[in-house]
């Protein structure tokens, strides 16, 4: 017993690197398995914090893009106001009809809050951005975060009480649910960590008629991203023979290297859409496990 | 200033430097992130104990992960230079002599020669536990080959750059302090 005492005592500064290497490693792995880092809650206030300060000078570079991209969108929003359209003809006249079971019942299903950008990269594998939101202002995980133009930007994966951490569309583990908007085809768009610039939309079928500068809009099968907003144009188009799909590189709209102001979009029926595909899981598991 | 206030001052210096300056500029290529804060770990004066050298990397190392959502990945990386440190400096500097006589390595207190030699064994150490860390997720072997040398390289470039453009102004450790 005395002997591994003594062993211990000779090579403690051994033991202690072995240690905090665990540690150090276990930090890592756990957080690249469940989206989770250990004490992130309180470091993301800090850094969070810090960069506020630092955003506070930034912001002054991108002024003008964002200015730009604001004024664009403001652009589309007046187009589609009412006074744009007339009736050609006086005789005719367009009303609303009062009849209660043929109004079509409208509720909310997706709600915007504005936020920050207050750090964001774009030269690592895996791309996060912090925005000036977080639980105390209502964000919760998996909410679709839209650029001030309305392009796709991220998802969040983690809050804490004032700033959270959005998973960036340049983020090798990230896949969002895309359509062409032409055909309405459902894809998967991934980054392979290459060019920020680019992304690629997987899991179009080759029957498809795709050409270069079609418009990639998020799909209405996804849980986190309203349908219609823009994630970019077909820049290159390959096909993969093996599996009789496109490889489409995509264009995005977004501009990484100079986001500021971002939307960031929640799904209220989100938690039941989940629910519903995880029950849905277990019970066919369970179907099939009773012999026949 | 005294040798404690001086180091946080470096630490605070080089995680700003690496988080908002050279994590932010585009790179010129994919591969090529250039890393200096690391040389907060190779500036720590030679009186550190290697105990304290451990905690010391590995907090510096996570400060930067939590800037950069990498809880761990920094922080192995940095912990394994802080060990390694000791054992570099007692093969490179000359027993005799000119050991203590200077409180930190520098250019200066351990020769040009041996110096690079201790900034290039570190450096290589740092990324290549580092890349290899990331390159476990996926990826080619030849890229992290590729992306070892050419972030070994520019860190380099840019720490002799920095040796040269700041002199660190360095006194002689003398029985009277």
């Amino acid at each position: 017993m005395r002997n591994i005492f003594l062993f211990i005592r000779r090579y403690r500064t051994f033991f202690t690197f072995l240690t905090l290497q665990v540690v150090a490693l276990w930090f890592l792995f756990s957080y690249n398995n469940f989206h989770r880092a250990k004490f992130l809650g309180i470091a993301n206030e800090m850094t969070g914090r810090i960069n506020t300060q630092y955003n506070k000078v930034e912001d002054y570079f991108t002024l003008k893009a964002e200015n730009q991209r604001l004024h664009r969108f403001n652009d589309s929003l007046l187009n589609l106001m009412p006074r744009n359209f007339m009736q050609r003809d006086t005789s005719m006249k367009m009303t609303q009809d009062s009849v209660s079971y043929d109004t079509p019942g409208n509720y909310r299903r997706y709600l915007s809050r504005p936020a920050t950008v207050v750090y964001n990269t774009i030269n690592a594998q895996k791309n996060y951005i912090q925005i000036n939101r977080g639980a105390s202002q209502g964000i919760k995980d998996n909410m679709a975060v839209v650029g001030s133009d309305g392009s796709a930007v991220g998802v969040v994966v983690n809050v804490s009480a004032n700033f959270s951490q959005v998973m960036s569309l340049l983020h090798v583990q990230n896949s969002v649910s895309a359509s062409l908007k032409k055909t309405g085809e459902f894809g998967t768009a991934e980054w392979d960590g290459k060019d920020p610039r680019y992304i690629t939309l997987k899991r179009i079928p080759k029957t498809e008629e795709v050409k270069k500068g079609d418009t990639v809009l998020t799909s209405p099968v996804s849980f986190n991203f309203p349908p219609g907003y823009m994630v970019g144009t077909v820049s290159d188009i390959k096909l993969d023979n093996t599996t009789g799909m496109y490889l489409l590189k995509i264009k995005t709209a977004a501009n990484f290297y100079n986001l500021q102001q971002v939307h960031v979009i929640e799904n209220i029926e989100y938690e039941e859409q989940r629910k519903l595909n995880a029950e849905t899981k277990k019970k066919i598991e369970q179907v099939k496990k009773i012999p026949r | 200033m005294s040798d404690f206030l001086r180091n946080i001052l470096r630490l605070v210096v080089f995680i700003l430097l690496q988080v908002y300056v050279l994590n932010k500029i585009p790179h010129l290529h994919r591969f090529i992130t250039p890393y200096i804060y690391f040389l907060f770990i190779l500036w720590l004066p030679f009186s550190v104990s290697r105990m304290w050298l451990l905690v010391i990397g590995f907090f510096a190392g996570l400060i930067l992960d939590y800037f950069m959502m990498t809880p761990g990945l920094h922080a192995a990386a940095c912990l394994l230079i802080a060990y390694v440190r000791p054992f570099i400096i007692n093969i490179l500097t000359p027993k005799d002599a000119s050991e203590f006589n200077y409180r930190e390595p520098s250019p200066k207190a351990m020769q040009w020669t041996p110096y690079a030699v201790y900034v290039f064994i570190l450096t290589l150490l740092h990324h290549g536990y580092m890349i290899f860390l990331e390159w476990l997720d996926g990826g080619r072997f030849l890229d992290f080959l590729i992306q070892v040398v050419a972030t070994t390289g520019i860190s380099m470039l840019l720490i002799f750059t920095a040796e040269l453009l700041f002199p660190r102004k360095l006194k002689f450790r003398t029985n009277t302090a």
